[in-house]
């Protein structure tokens, strides 16, 4: 598998400036938003310190409660299934949508499904699978993995959607307007739901002492597909589970909040047991989880409650879009899951942060993130995956920072250097820093040559 | 092994050293006036408040409400409408349904939601197909928030709850929010005391 390499991707996103313009605005608007909400409510800070400790809690007893889970919710009327893998997964969902004779699929927004791969998997075999949230619809038809795990269109503008429709939905794709564009796909989603065979969740929670499961959207999609079909199958992120329905109160208190600055989804579904005459599968996906579970440094990342705050905060994020991380999770959570999936393949993104750690700050459930970033770099650096440029950048500068006879020198030959030297030689392709800013004018005097003249301090 | 049995061992073998559970504080709230808050709730997120008038009756105030509606269908004895849940059966026949009607057991002040389950929908997929929502609400059945709300038993009794908080929504095109996205175009709610005995009595055992 090639590595991703995240400064390439985002070269590309921001050569579109109109695109990266309005991004970067959205993503802050959501993040303002966010502020607003939190900022309203005294008890924030102890909910996030709540939300913390149960998910550890949780997620140091998971075996315990991820077998009280499956036996309630069997108790319950649901069938629950174990995929160690995302390949078992898709077999799972396969074999039950066969079993059923289902060959239509309406699926709301579930990232787990994507982190499987298991649209092209299913596709493969004869099932058709209707995206129902717009955002994810839309990437689906433009054929685009989602760009951000809440709004997973963010990066499009109203006249791609309007092309995208136009192309695929028979929409008129001149016209630009937000609601005819929503109103379009509503439209054209609703006999999907009469007619599948079969809907697809996945879960925000999971509730071991009921075996019920918590599904968060706005749209209504997953709640016309849940409540239609005669089979309901829920994909769960074995990291999904809490203990109790009381907890409920502190996460759903701050997941909308965190995610869109809205106090709630406009419809939160609990769903405990199948409508009568109906079949409910349960899938608990491993993937991974249970061996990050074992690293002591990252397992804190087990917390996270996808709601995008840290993405929306994130100025790597927010400048460089989501597809340039070339994996379902991106932005901070995703610098510090992606590389417990493959190394290799993510060893660029721990370095897609300034570590300014704001992302730590926002996050609902305290996972350290910055903190992750940056052993992620000493992890990456220790196993040989640094790129050559930058493992040579940094054996130079660890020599002259280590002298200070050389790092005088350097400095001082920098300064001259930026003056004298002609433009197209400072902005040569080697400095990156340079590629979309202008590199500051160097100083009349170095610091050095400002305390010795001015403090005559020569040790 | 199979994946169950080889998943739970890679989990326990891997758990971190035991973390305590924390007690959930009971966050009390007390609010002078648990229906304008509600109220106020609702409306940010997009749902609206229909005062009934004295002497004129639910399906005369509905169909005033919403005079292009042909079909109008209710789960609450409360409102006849013209099409009775009896009649129904399959979910998908409510696909025509201008507007539903249902009695919620209760509403939540932080939010403006209101709780809903099969009892309260008959066919859950009223709450979702319908154009329009309408909900009946007893203004005293209104708890403080979230923390109250997971209190209520129906979490432990219902198949599939749910919050309705306004009508459905969605602003993934640039941010521009559109109300009305798959579900229901508008929600409606009618503070109207219950006439349903066993929304107040579900009420009592919450509180």
């Amino acid at each position: 598998m090639s590595r991703v390499d995240h400064a390439e991707a985002s070269s590309k996103f921001i050569e579109a400036k109109d695109h990266a313009d309005f991004h970067d605005k959205r993503l802050w608007d959501l993040r303002k938003k966010r502020d607003s909400e939190s900022e309203a409510m005294p008890e924030w800070e102890a909910l996030r310190t709540l939300a913390s400790a149960i998910k550890e809690h949780t997620l140091t007893h998971l075996g315990d409660y991820l077998e009280q889970f499956e036996k309630n919710a069997t108790a319950n009327g649901m069938i629950v299934h174990w995929a160690r893998d995302a390949a078992e997964h898709n077999q799972i969902v396969h074999a039950i949508l066969e079993q059923h004779g289902a060959t239509t699929l309406v699926k709301s927004k579930s990232m787990l499904t994507d982190e499987c791969e298991m649209r092209p998997f299913l596709e493969n075999r004869g099932i058709e699978i209707v995206e129902t949230d717009l955002g994810e619809r839309i990437q689906q038809l433009d054929d685009e993995p989602p760009s951000h795990i809440v709004v997973p269109a963010v990066h499009k503008l109203r006249g791609d959607v309007a092309e995208v429709f136009g192309r695929t939905i028979g929409t008129d794709a001149t016209n630009t307007d937000v609601p005819y564009l929503a109103e379009s796909q509503r439209r054209h989603t609703r006999p999907y739901y009469l007619k599948a065979g079969a809907a697809m969740t996945g879960a925000n929670f999971a509730i071991a002492e009921t075996g019920s499961f918590v599904v968060c959207t706005n749209e209504g999609n997953a709640d016309l597909g849940a409540n239609l079909p005669p089979l309901h199958i829920a994909s769960i992120g074995i990291e999904k589970l809490l203990p109790k329905v009381e907890h409920l109160g502190v996460f759903v208190r701050m997941l909308s909040r965190s995610a869109l600055g809205s106090p709630i989804t406009q419809i939160t579904s609990h769903f405990r047991a199948p409508r009568p005459g109906t079949e409910m599968h349960v899938v608990l996906v491993d993937n991974g989880r249970s061996e990050r579970l074992g690293m002591e440094d990252f397992w804190y990342s087990l917390k996270c409650i996808r709601c995008g705050a840290c993405m929306n905060t994130c100025p790597v994020y927010r400048r460089s879009g989501g597809l340039s991380y070339g994996s379902t999770y991106s932005g901070p959570i995703g610098v510090i899951i992606d590389p417990t999936f493959n190394l290799r393949k993510y060893s660029s993104l721990p370095f897609a942060s300034t570590l300014n750690g704001s992302c730590t700050s926002v996050c609902p459930v305290k996972i350290n993130i910055h903190e992750q970033i940056y052993k992620w770099r000493e992890v990456i650096a220790k196993r040989h995956q640094l790129p050559m440029v930058k493992k040579e950048a940094m054996r130079v500068a660890g020599k002259v920072l280590a002298s200070p006879k050389l790092y005088r020198a350097a400095v001082e030959a920098a300064a001259a250097g930026l003056e004298h030297l002609p433009r197209f030689l400072v902005y040569n392709p080697f400095n990156a820093w340079g590629r979309q800013r202008e590199v500051p004018s160097a100083p009349a005097s170095t610091f050095r040559q400002w305390y010795v003249a001015n403090r005559g301090g020569e040790r | 092994m199979n994946s169950r049995a080889h998943i739970l061992a890679r989990v326990r073998r891997n758990q971190p050293p035991w973390r305590a559970l924390p007690e959930i504080p009971s966050f009390e709230r007390p609010l002078a006036d648990p229906w304008a808050a509600f109220a106020k709730a609702l409306a940010r997120m997009g749902g609206s408040v229909a005062v009934p008038t004295e002497g004129v009756a639910l399906d005369a105030l509905i169909s005033a409400r919403f005079p292009q509606a042909r079909v109008i269908c209710s789960a609450t004895p409360e409102v006849t409408g013209t099409r009775a849940m009896s009649t129904v059966g399959a979910p998908a026949e409510l696909d025509d349904v201008d507007v539903g009607v249902v009695r919620a057991a209760f509403g939540v002040a932080e939010t403006g939601s209101v709780w809903l389950s099969e009892r309260e929908f008959g066919i859950n997929v009223l709450g979702f197909l319908s154009q329009h929502l309408v909900v009946l609400l007893d203004p005293r059945s209104i708890v403080p928030d979230l923390h109250h709300a997971y209190r209520h038993p129906g979490f432990r009794e219902a198949r599939y709850a749910v919050f309705m908080t306004g009508p459905s929504a969605t602003a993934d095109i640039e941010g521009v929010l559109v109300r009305g996205a798959q579900g229901i175009r508008t929600l409606t709610v009618i503070p109207i005391a219950g006439a349903d005995p066993r929304s107040t009595k579900q009420q009592g055992r919450t509180a």
